[in-house]
């Protein structure tokens, strides 16, 4: 493979067995199929899927902490199976939605201890911790012991953890998971700018929010159970959705056994309903704009007051639903029920 | 090596901010002073009802100092193999430790540093209540000290082998098995002639003791201290220092050997089955 990749995978699986009720007859659970894809040197490339899509998993493949079932990985041209003390210089990696850290240390203790196993000096480290601290918005925070730091604070702190060790490749996964929506925003923010700064180097990030993948990444990966469905640039992966059309309408509230009549009308790829206050809203993937028309008839002939009538962009959302067939929170709410 | 040491260096600092973090001093106390003293106590009582308080004895040297040395087994065993639990399951940090370029053992032995250091503690104090309350026949003046620090630095390279093998198993266990390290050590209580000689154990069990590191370096040590006493029981007698030292060292060297292997194996065997991030929430 050539060595102008970040991270490289080729017929990629992993199998996770799982113990069963009775003894000796594990279950298998395929959390990745046959996993394909190349990241370039200096891309933000992002995977983009439900809870429990796979994400995770390949994450924890390519950070060398889980080994593949099958297939072959690189990261920074190194196996990730048998060359795993190469790649772990260059690599590092931020979890969202945790806790992680020791909470009798200070934030700069906990981010001077992780600086010294990648050797960075110390005079060093202090440099780039004050100034990442500064840059997230944290350095009034520095002495203080980080289990005192609220969950967004914390995430902060990992965030610096990341980016201090200045990684050829940095794994994000969710990295804004658990955040409010300001420091979601700071973190979108930095991030971007991280990527600008630094020629040359890598991130995956992995995220199940449709903005932050359309906002952040050069390209996207499209991942479903395990599967990658597709793979291009926010605005490619739009483009599939050319020759359709979406609506979405602002109706009275309706019975709900209403929207059962519109998936059936012929040229509806997709329809979702999302019941509110006083109003429902009805979203609609139609094969061509022609179809509105039967859409509104039918309307009418339920006795649906139309309050209004938007025509949109595609979204990764409905680029999700085109490969999918559900939405991704129906995906989610399918997997937890 | 310039990494590897700075990984054992950093780990035991980490190691002794977490040990030392003692917000009640009342708890330390009560975990670093009063839990090996009343150990110890509960012996000497147990002595003292079968000898009907016949404190003169050497028996009763052999055995105090064999349980106060004994700290170190518990201390040392489980503060390598703890840290495991402890990053994985409270602090959640395992997988950054994993995926940074440390070598994982060294940074495990690094933060059993610590537990020494706390254990050494508690074994000072626990011979200091020997010496000052219950006539503990230990002549400062007469100890070989060359030779108990030899066998002291060889012991502890000793059990920080045995605790990164524990710390191998213990990355394919899950959380409640987390006392591993002190069930281990206090399996072994009864067969290093910690308390006993191995004379005592019948002939089936024998072997255990003597097939254990553990009982040499006792041996060393209560030579060290308190040489004729030790001498003058008739496990080990027939052994000179120097062939117990051999037996120490090549014991040290076999152990060493196997718990790298061990500890690869169930390395791999944990990203194999992807248990280096996992949380049981127990």
């Amino acid at each position: 493979m050539p060595d102008d990749h970040a991270i490289q995978t080729q017929a990629l699986n992993r199998i996770y067995k799982i113990r069963g009720g009775k003894k000796n007859e594990p279950k298998e659970l395929i959390a990745l199929r046959d996993v394909h894809i190349e990241v370039p040197r200096g891309e933000l490339f992002g995977l983009l899927g439900p809870n429990g899509a796979g994400k995770t998993t390949l994450i924890k493949i390519l950070t060398t902490l889980l080994a593949p079932s099958s297939g072959r990985a690189l990261v920074a041209g190194f196996d990730v199976t048998t060359q795993a003390y190469e790649i772990r210089p260059r690599i590092n990696m931020v979890s969202g939605g945790e806790s992680s850290g020791y909470g009798l240390l200070t934030v700069r203790e906990n981010l001077w201890m992780f600086s010294q196993f990648y050797g960075i000096p110390s005079k060093e480290a202090n440099r780039r911790i004050k100034e990442l601290l500064r840059v997230v918005g944290l350095d009034d925070r520095m002495n203080t012991k980080s289990s005192e730091l609220s969950t967004g604070l914390r995430q902060k702190m990992n965030i610096v953890r990341g980016f201090m060790t200045n990684p050829e490749v940095l794994f994000l996964d969710e990295p804004t998971l658990g955040l409010d929506v300001g420091a979601a925003r700071d973190v979108r923010g930095f991030i971007q700018n991280w990527v600008k700064q630094q020629s040359g180097h890598t991130i995956l990030l992995t995220t199940h929010h449709m903005i932050e993948a359309d906002e952040l990444c050069d390209r996207v990966a499209i991942i479903n159970q395990g599967r990658i469905l597709a793979c291009d640039s926010p605005s490619s992966l739009k483009r599939m959705l050319q020759r359709e059309a979406i609506f979405r309408l602002r109706v009275d509230s309706i019975n709900s056994a209403e929207p059962n009549n519109f998936e059936k009308i012929g040229g509806v790829r997709h329809f979702t309903y999302r019941p509110g206050e006083g109003h429902a809203t009805l979203e609609f993937i139609l094969e061509e704009e022609d179809v509105l028309t039967e859409v509104v008839n039918q309307l009418a002939s339920h006795n649906i007051h139309l309050q209004s009538l938007e025509k949109r962009e595609p979204s990764l959302e409905d680029v999700f639903i085109q490969l999918v067939g559900r939405s991704m929170e129906e995906v989610e709410r399918e997997g937890t029920s | 090596m310039l990494g590897r040491l700075r990984t054992f260096r950093i780990a035991a600092w980490l190691g002794w901010q977490i040990e030392s973090n003692w917000t009640d001093p009342f708890l330390f106390a009560v975990y670093s002073i009063v839990k090996p003293v009343a150990g110890a106590a509960i012996l000497v009582v147990m002595y003292g009802v079968i000898t009907r308080g016949d404190f003169s004895s050497p028996l009763f040297s052999y055995i105090y100092l064999g349980n106060a040395f004994y700290i170190y087994v518990g201390a040392v065993m489980a503060g390598i193999s703890w840290a495991v639990i402890d990053d994985r399951e409270h602090y959640k940090t395992l997988k950054y430790i994993y995926i940074s370029p440390v070598r994982v053992p060294f940074y495990l032995v690094g933060r059993g540093v610590a537990r020494f250091l706390t254990g050494t503690i508690s074994v000072m104090i626990t011979v200091m209540a020997g010496l000052l309350f219950l006539n503990l026949q230990l002549d400062l003046g007469t100890v070989n000290w060359l030779m108990f620090i030899s066998a002291l630095v060889l012991g502890v390279v000793m059990l920080a082998n045995l605790g990164l093998l524990l710390a191998g198993v213990t990355l394919l266990i899950a959380h409640h098995f987390f006392l591993i390290g002190e069930a281990v050590a206090s399996a072994l209580y009864l067969f290093s002639g910690a308390i006993f000689p191995l004379d005592v154990l019948p002939d089936w069990l024998r072997p255990v003791g003597f097939a254990i590191p553990l009982t040499y370096w006792l041996e060393l040590l209560r030579r060290a201290l308190v040489g004729n006493v030790a001498e003058a029981f008739p496990t080990l007698s027939n052994f000179s220092n120097t062939q117990l030292f051999g037996i120490l060292v090549g014991l040290t060297v076999g152990f060493g050997l196997l718990s790298t292997l061990i500890f690869r194996w169930c390395d791999h065997q944990a990203r194999e089955r992807g248990l280096i991030d996992m949380v049981t929430n127990y």
